[in-house]
């Protein structure tokens, strides 16, 4: 694993998120995503039987995972970890829409792009880079989202980390993924 | 109408970071896919919106939006939009038109107003309107001298609620919301479904206050996205909610958790309030609600040990059960009790900042006697009822209707009893539609106007009561598509062929609103920065009363009235009154209907954005009693209510979430005009199976949720 400049992850709060999609469709608008296509998704999980339930709802896209088996399994080096933000991306240009990467990833995050590539959540890597959130985080009604610098200990992210508990996703495909539901 | 958008002629166009960023500019309006008006920043290249965000100068947006919201384009962008005028040509409800030139359709519907305000009078013209551009037509039926004027979001939504307010508090509960959200630490809701229900700010402020720590009572035969953050859910068993109310004001009571110095000085009737109630003890409450005694005890503890820092949502849509005033009241009452008007975490005072009429504005008439109700009956209906107008063209009482005019409002889905609408809609000489879409509605009018959407036009200005007082600004973004039109343009039109001219005294709803700005005294400088970030703000007034200080309410007694001597003296329950609803028989179930997040009634059903979040509407019913039924989540099933009424195939989504005794879905879908291609004979129609309903006999709301169905499962 190399260590990039700066640690980008992503934190949703599932006490917050109420899974009313203003974040995918958000993403869409920004990312120009294909409608029937989607980089972030929303999950609703209910246990128990009535009326003892249990509901998380939490909003989901690409974990950016440091230990990334869609990066391990692309054959020609268009999924990468970028140096400077630590997020997982796609080359377009080096991608043959192969889906490897698409088979490999336990997160489901990745889809086909109309025009012939592997597209999925980049964090907005334009507008971070930039110093801006990303679309999901800046219009979430509820401010469930919050986007940071994981290497960075005085960021909200590592903070709210620190403050709160919080779970990961299928941690045992030990793909590390930065991404955390806070609960 | 000029060319050019407004903003175009600034000298900078609102420079945002997302600008620099993003291609094109940043042009500040006011969002209307649902009428909660939120602050939009609209990026705008090449002459096309390619994003909404929200205005983070806007107090209710805050820089956030809902999915409607940011979904919005997709309206913009609907291939289905209406472009063009229509005058029909075939028998009324045939759906034929043919295309017509705007001058043709309004001297059309110009000559069919005039025609039945000749003949029959200016009482035989009604106008339904929902949305900011109803005020230009207001202006111009007020104009022609009637008062019959109706929004359906009175009688077929709020109107309850706020009159069992009034009635206690002297007040509405508002819209915008009084209820201090943000500082309440425990909250009940009945029925209220924040988080599908989905009026930004009102959300913003539900997690937040949820973040803080706020405990939360959700009272629901469902368990809504809400209920799954609640400390405590009560799943209730519908129609029963007034016994839980009451039941909570027992306990309150009888264990003295209450300020009784506080209730000695600002209420009246108490005692013979303490009577009435004592009846509703945990244990016979249970009997009728389901809710367990303990259950029901521990949660007024909640509510009174956080009080006055607690509050009893008053909710938004209330039309269930036909004695909506007296649940609401009952709310009321709690909250009351609980002592938080006008504290932190119960009521807060709002403000607003006061707009002027232009100088060169004639005032409208205003008219008293409405043709939408016998006389005394419903003595406190607030507005003029929509179903009311109806009724009237059906029957004649008070007196005939002939016009209707309906702007922005589905009446077939939003009435209840469909057949009812269609049957007065056949009685009409003459009915205009305004639309944007080709919604069920238009194919029944003579003419019909396609209006352009929120993106494409101006408004009057917006400036409601608030915790921060602010007015704002809707502009256009963008060029109206096909040949639409904003409403100001043909209320103006019309108004000129109908003699009313002098009401419309602009050229332009822009130059309008710059002569308002002007009465209203706002400097050049806050003018410009109307345009620029979208809104001006003001410091509120002060939110909360001092501790201590006694209220001085509006209602006669100047106190919290927990025996309502107007409501005994005009023959009504003086405090409310439980009364056990008919239930459902054998294998049928009680239909209640609520919000998806991503759709606005049934106004989205056709938005592609929107329909790829929440694509259908879907049937729940509980898992158990599916199990028993053979249904599994997946079938389609047609939907049959007590009176043979029926809507579907609907999908079924078999789920622990909700009690076995009633079925559940979301409003809006199942449209059946063909021209809107997505939405046609998409999932289900609830309003078709609303051939019951119940009027409110205190303001003449209509309670929809009395029907009972029957599921058939289709092969399909
Ligand atoms: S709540 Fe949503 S749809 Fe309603 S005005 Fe605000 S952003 Fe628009």
């Amino acid at each position: 694993m190399t260590r990039t400049a700066h640690k980008y992850g992503m934190v949703v709060d599932t006490i917050a998120c109420v899974g009313c999609s203003a974040c995918t469709l958000a993403c869409r608008s920004e990312n120009e995503v294909p409608e029937g296509l989607s980089r972030r998704w929303v999950n609703q999980e209910t246990r128990g039987s009535f009326p003892d339930l249990k509901m998380k709802i939490w909003s989901e896209s690409c974990q950016h995972c440091e230990n990334a088996p869609c990066v391990k399994n692309c054959p020609t080096g268009a999924s990468f970890i970028d140096d400077f933000t630590g997020t997982v991306q796609v080359e377009r240009d080096l991608c043959t829409g192969c889906k490897a990467c698409m088979a490999s990833c336990p997160y489901d995050a990745r889809y086909i792009h109309p025009t012939g590539y592997v597209d999925k959540c980049t964090l907005c890597h334009h507008r971070i880079t930039g110093g801006l959130e990303t679309a999901c985080e800046t219009v979430c009604p509820t401010s469930a989202i919050v986007v940071g610098d994981l290497n960075d200990p005085g960021s909200e992210i590592s903070q709210l980390l620190r403050k709160r508990k919080f779970e990961q996703r299928r941690t045992a495909a030990g793909t590390r993924p930065k991404f955390f539901l806070l609960v | 109408m000029g060319s050019s958008l407004p903003w175009e002629n600034l000298e900078t166009p609102l420079e945002s970071q997302e600008a620099g960023l993003g291609q094109g500019s940043i042009i500040p309006t006011v969002c209307e896919m649902c009428f909660w008006k939120c602050g939009v920043h609209a990026r705008v290249h090449d002459g096309k919106v390619v994003a909404l965000t929200g205005n983070p100068d806007h107090p209710l947006s805050r820089g956030r939006l809902c999915p409607r919201g940011v979904g919005g384009i997709g309206s913009l962008y609907d291939p289905d939009r209406l472009s063009e005028p229509l005058i029909r040509v075939g028998e009324r409800g045939s759906q034929e038109f043919r295309v017509a030139t705007w001058e043709e359709a309004l001297d059309r519907t110009a000559e069919g107003l005039r025609k039945v305000a000749d003949q029959y009078g200016p009482e035989s013209l009604a106008l339904f309107y929902h949305g900011a551009g109803g005020s230009f037509f207001k202006t111009l039926f007020k104009g022609m001298g009637t008062a019959n004027i109706a929004a359906p979001s009175y009688a077929q939504c709020r109107g309850p609620r706020d009159v069992g307010f009034e009635l206690t508090f002297g007040e509405g509960a508002g819209s915008p919301e009084i209820a201090d959200v943000p500082n309440a630490r425990v909250m009940a809701l009945i029925g209220t479904h924040l988080g599908e229900n989905m009026h930004n700010t009102s959300v913003q402020d539900f997690s937040a206050a949820l973040g803080k720590g706020m405990r939360l009572i959700t009272v629901d035969p469902r368990y809504s996205v809400a209920a799954g953050k609640s400390k405590y859910w009560l799943p209730i068993k519908p129609g029963t909610d007034i016994a839980l109310l009451l039941g909570w004001a027992n306990v309150i009571i009888r264990e003295g958790w209450y300020d009784a110095a506080y209730i000695e000085k600002n209420a009246v009737g108490f005692d013979k309030f303490r009577a009435e109630v004592a009846k509703y003890t945990p244990e016979a409450v249970y009997i009728e609600t389901g809710i367990k005694p303990e259950q029901l005890i521990a949660t007024a503890r909640e509510l009174a040990q956080a009080a006055p820092h607690s509050l009893v949502h008053p909710g938004r849509r209330v039309t269930w059960y036909g004695d909506d005033t007296q649940r609401c009241r009952a709310v009321a009452l709690v909250n009351g009790l609980l002592g938080n008007w006008g504290q932190p975490g119960g009521f807060y005072m709002s403000s607003s900042i006061p707009l002027k009429q232009a100088e060169n504005q004639p005032p409208v008439p205003e008219h008293q006697a409405a043709s939408d109700r016998p006389a005394g009956s419903y003595p406190y209906a607030g507005s003029v009822l929509a179903n009311g107008l109806r009724e009237a063209t059906l029957t004649g009482d008070p007196n005939e209707l002939k016009a209707w005019m309906v702007y922005g409002t589905n009446l077939p889905m939003v009435l209840p009893d469909p057949r009812k609408t269609l049957a007065a809609i056949q009685k009409l000489d003459f009915m205009v539609a305004i639309d944007i879409l080709p919604m069920e509605i238009t194919g029944w009018a003579d003419v019909v106007l396609p209006e352009c959407t929120y993106l494409e036009r101006h408004d009057d200005l917006i400036a409601p009561w608030y915790r921060e007082p602010y007015v704002a600004l809707r502009q256009p973004v963008v060029e109206p598509m096909g040949n639409s039109k904003p409403g100001w343009w043909m209320a103006k039109e019309l108004g000129k062929r109908l003699g009313l001219e002098q009401h419309f005294p602009w050229e332009t709803a822009n130059d309008m609103i710059g002569d308002r700005l002007n009465a209203s005294g706002f400097s050049a400088a806050q003018q410009a920065n109307l345009y620029k970030k979208g809104v001006i703000l003001k410091q509120a007034d002060p939110m909360y009363l001092p501790a201590g200080a006694p209220l001085d309410l509006a209602t006669p007694s100047g106190k919290i009235e927990f025996w309502s001597q107007q409501l005994a003296d005009t023959g009504f329950d003086p405090v409310p009154v439980y009364r056990r609803p008919e239930q459902p028989g054998p294998g049928t179930f009680r239909l209640l209907t609520g919000r998806s997040p991503v759709h606005t009634f049934g106004r989205t059903a056709n938005n592609s954005r929107l329909l790829d979040q929440y694509p259908e509407n879907e049937v729940w019913l509980n898992r158990a009693t599916a199990v028993d039924m053979g249904l599994r989540s997946g079938d389609r099933v047609m939907m049959k209510n007590q009176d043979g009424a029926e809507t579907g195939p609907v999908k079924v989504k078999a789920t622990e979430r909700i009690r076995g005794d009633c079925v559940y879905m979301v409003h809006g879908f199942g449209h059946k005009d063909p021209r809107m291609r997505r939405a046609h004979n998409n999932g289900g129609d609830d309003n078709a199976l609303t051939t019951r309903y119940k009027v409110d006999p205190i303001m003449g709301a209509t309670g929809y949720s009395v029907n009972f169905v029957s599921l058939e499962k289709v092969e399909v």
